[in-house]
C-alpha cells in the first residue's frame, strides 16, 4: 500500500491531485463519472460575489495540443453557491476548495467574508491572475505590488489558508512568487493560463468572441514546469503544480521539480475521469520503483551526476 | 449520462465525405432520446485534444450510429476509425427533441440540410413508434450532399430533396420547397437541423405560418456536460434573456427561445 498523502502544512490532502478551478465546474458535474471522495481536493469555478455572465462566445478555440478559452469567470456568484451548492458540497470527504475573485480589493474581501462563515471549506484559492477578465488580459498578478497589496489584504479578511494562484504572463514569476508569499499566501499555485489569441484568416477575424483568452493543455506544460522549477527554488511555501497535466507522468514531473501537490484542468474536460486516472498512474509508479511514500518523490530533481549516491 | 471507453464499432459506412458508424454501447443506446449527443474521444494523442460532439442519428437494438461530414481534423481522425476498433464516449448528452403529447395520428415535418440531417433519422424511429407522421425534408448543394436519402426513403415517411444546384429534387434551397409543400398540407410541429442560415429561414417561414418548431443547434464545445460554459449562446428561454449552455440546456432549442443573428443585430 504506497502512502499517497501529502501534507501542506495548512491542509492534508489524500493524494496530490486537485481538481482545478474552471475545469471543474462546481464539481457536482462530475459525479455521474468519479466519486469526488477519490480526489485529493477540487477547486470550484471562480466565484465574484454575485452571478456573473462572463464573455460573449465563442469562448472556445482547440489549437494544437491545446485550447483557448474565454469564458469570464461565467459563475453564480458567491452568494447563491453557499445557498445552492455547499450544502451538497460539503458532505463528500475530501478538500473543497474555493476560488475567489473580485472586481476590486473590496469584492475579494467581502466574498471571502462571506465564505468564512460557512462550514465545510478548506481553503480559499485567490484569483489574482484569470486573463480573460479586464481588457488585454490585465490582472493584479502581473506586478509584484499589486500581488502583495491584493493578497495581505484578503490574508487579513480570511479565516481560512489562502493558495494564490499566479500568471505566467510575467517576465520573471518568482519575484510575483515572493510578493505573495511576503504577503501571507500560504501556498502558491501555478499557472494560470497564458495569454493567447487565433484568428480564422478566411473572415480575418479573431476566433474568440472576446478577442484574447487563456491556453491551457499538453502545449503550455513545459514552460509551466519551467515555472514551477523557477518558483519553488524561491519561496518556502508549498507550491502546487499547474498546467497542462494529462497522465501521471506529467503530474511526476511536477512533484519530482518541487510541487507538492498538482492541479489538473482541461484533462478534466477531455476525459473526466482525469484525476483519478492520473492518481492511479502515480500510485503504479511509485510501485513499480519500490518508493513507500509520494513526499519521498518531491523535489528530487537531479541536476547533475555528482548529486547520485 | 454514461462513460463508454470501449465501444466497439460495428459498422462503417462512407460516402465521399460523409461517414456513417455504428457503434455497439448498450447503456447510452438504451438511455438515448433522439436530438441527444455522445462525446467522442477522436484520437488518444494530444490533438486533436477534445471530444467531439455528434448527435445520435440512430438506435439498432443495443448500438447507436452517428453520421458525420469530414470537416476538421476531429472528423478527420473519426473517419480512419475501423470496425472492432473500440472508442471512448460519453452519453447520452443534451436535452433532445420535444415530442409533445397528442402528435399521434397527427403530422410532423423534419428538415434537414447537409449533415444535419443526422438526428432526424432517430426522430423517424421514435415518431413512427408512437403513430406519428412525418414528411421529410432533405437539402444539400447537390446530390452527394444525400447520401441519406435512400434510407429515408426506406421509412415509408413522405421524402421531399433539394439541390442547390438542381442535381436531385428540387432546386433551390429546402426552405423554399417546404414553403412550398405548406400549400398541401400543415405539420403540427418542424423539427431541423442544419446549417443556421437555413434554420433562420425557416424559422421565419414557421414564425409567419404560426407552426412550432424546435431546432437541433451546434456549437464549439470543451467538455459536452455542462462544466466549462464554453459553448453558451445567447437565448430566450422562460422570458429571461442570457447565456444557455448549447450542451445542457440544448443541443434543441425551440423556435420562440432562439435568438436569430437578423434580430441580434437590430
Amino acid at each position: 500500500m504506497i502512502d499517497l498523502s501529502i501534507d501542506l502544512g495548512f491542509l492534508k490532502l489524500k493524494n496530490p491531485v486537485i481538481a482545478s478551478s474552471g475545469t471543474f465546474g462546481y464539481g457536482l458535474e462530475f459525479t455521474p463519472f468519479i466519486d469526488l471522495n477519490c480526489l485529493g481536493g477540487f477547486v470550484v469555478k471562480g466565484l465574484y460575489l454575485n452571478p456573473r455572465e462572463g464573455n460573449p462566445p465563442p469562448r472556445l478555440v482547440e489549437t494544437p495540443a491545446g485550447l483557448i478559452n474565454s469564458i469570464g469567470l461565467q459563475g453564480i456568484g458567491a452568494k447563491r453557491f453557499v445557498k445552492e451548492l455547499l450544502p451538497e458540497l460539503r458532505r463528500f470527504k475530501t478538500h473543497l476548495i474555493v476560488n475567489i475573485c473580485g472586481e476590486n480589493e473590496r469584492e475579494f474581501i467581502s466574498v471571502a467574508e462571506l465564505l468564512n462563515r460557512e462550514e465545510g471549506i478548506s481553503a480559499y484559492e485567490v484569483n489574482i491572475s484569470c486573463p480573460n477578465v479586464e481588457k488585454g488580459g490585465m490582472c493584479p498578478a502581473l506586478d509584484p505590488k499589486a500581488t502583495y497589496y491584493l493578497v495581505s489584504r484578503v490574508k487579513k479578511a480570511s479565516t481560512r489558508p489562502i493558495i494564490t494562484k499566479l500568471s505566467p504572463n510575467v517576465t520573471d514569476i518568482s519575484l510575483i512568487a515572493r510578493s505573495a508569499e511576503d504577503a501571507g499566501a500560504d501556498a502558491l499555485s501555478l499557472v494560470n493560463t497564458f495569454l493567447a489569441m487565433a484568428v480564422d484568416p478566411e473572415t480575418r477575424k479573431p476566433k474568440l468572441g472576446n478577442i484574447l483568452g487563456g491556453l491551457s493543455g499538453p502545449a503550455i506544460k513545459p514552460i509551466a514546469l519551467r515555472m514551477v522549477f523557477q518558483v519553488v527554488r524561491q519561496v518556502k511555501v508549498p507550491v502546487i503544480g499547474i498546467g497542462g497535466i494529462m497522465s501521471g507522468n506529467d503530474a511526476l514531473e511536477y512533484l519530482i521539480v518541487g510541487a507538492r501537490a498538482v492541479e489538473v484542468g482541461t484533462a478534466n474536460l477531455v476525459d473526466p475521469e482525469s484525476c483519478l486516472k492520473i492518481i492511479q498512474e502515480i500510485e503504479n509508479f511509485c510501485e513499480r520503483k519500490g518508493i513507500s511514500r509520494i513526499e519521498k518523490i518531491i523535489g528530487t530533481l537531479e541536476i547533475n551526476d555528482e548529486k547520485r549516491d | 449520462m454514461y462513460k463508454d471507453k470501449g465501444a466497439r464499432i460495428i459498422s462503417k459506412q462512407s460516402w465521399g465525405d460523409y461517414y456513417l458508424l455504428e457503434i455497439e454501447s448498450p447503456r447510452i443506446a438504451s438511455q438515448a432520446s433522439p436530438g441527444q449527443f455522445i462525446m467522442v474521444r477522436v484520437s488518444p494523442q494530444p490533438f486533436p485534444l477534445l471530444r467531439r460532439p455528434f448527435s445520435i442519428h440512430s438506435r439498432e437494438g443495443e448500438n447507436l450510429t452517428i453520421f458525420f461530414q469530414m470537416a476538421g481534423p476531429g472528423t478527420r481522425a473519426l473517419s480512419k476509425i475501423n470496425p472492432d476498433d473500440f472508442i471512448d464516449i460519453i452519453g447520452p448528452l443534451g436535452n433532445g427533441f420535444k415530442i409533445a403529447e397528442g402528435l399521434a395520428g397527427k403530422e410532423i415535418a423534419l428538415i434537414g440540410g447537409g449533415r444535419g440531417i443526422a438526428p432526424l433519422y432517430f426522430l423517424t424511429q421514435e415518431a413512427s413508434r408512437l403513430s406519428i407522421f412525418i414528411k421529410v425534408f432533405y437539402g444539400g448543394r447537390n446530390i452527394e450532399d444525400l447520401p441519406l436519402r435512400e434510407k429515408f426513403e426506406k421509412t415509408g415517411f413522405t421524402l421531399y430533396c433539394s439541390t442547390d444546384d438542381g442535381s436531385f429534387g428540387f432546386k433551390g434551397l429546402v426552405s423554399d420547397l417546404f414553403a412550398k409543400e405548406l400549400k398541401n398540407f400543415r405539420p403540427s410541429c418542424v423539427y431541423s437541423c442544419g446549417p443556421e442560415p437555413m434554420l433562420e429561414r425557416i424559422a421565419r417561414v414557421l414564425l409567419a405560418n404560426e407552426i412550432p418548431g424546435e431546432f437541433s443547434l451546434e456549437s464549439m464545445m470543451g467538455c459536452g456536460f455542462g462544466a466549462c460554459l464554453g459553448c453558451v449562446k445567447k437565448f430566450k428561454k422562460n422570458g429571461r434573456e442570457g447565456w444557455y449552455k448549447v450542451c445542457q440546456d440544448g443541443p434543441v432549442f425551440s423556435l420562440e427561445e432562439i435568438i436569430w443573428k437578423d434580430e441580434e443585430r437590430k
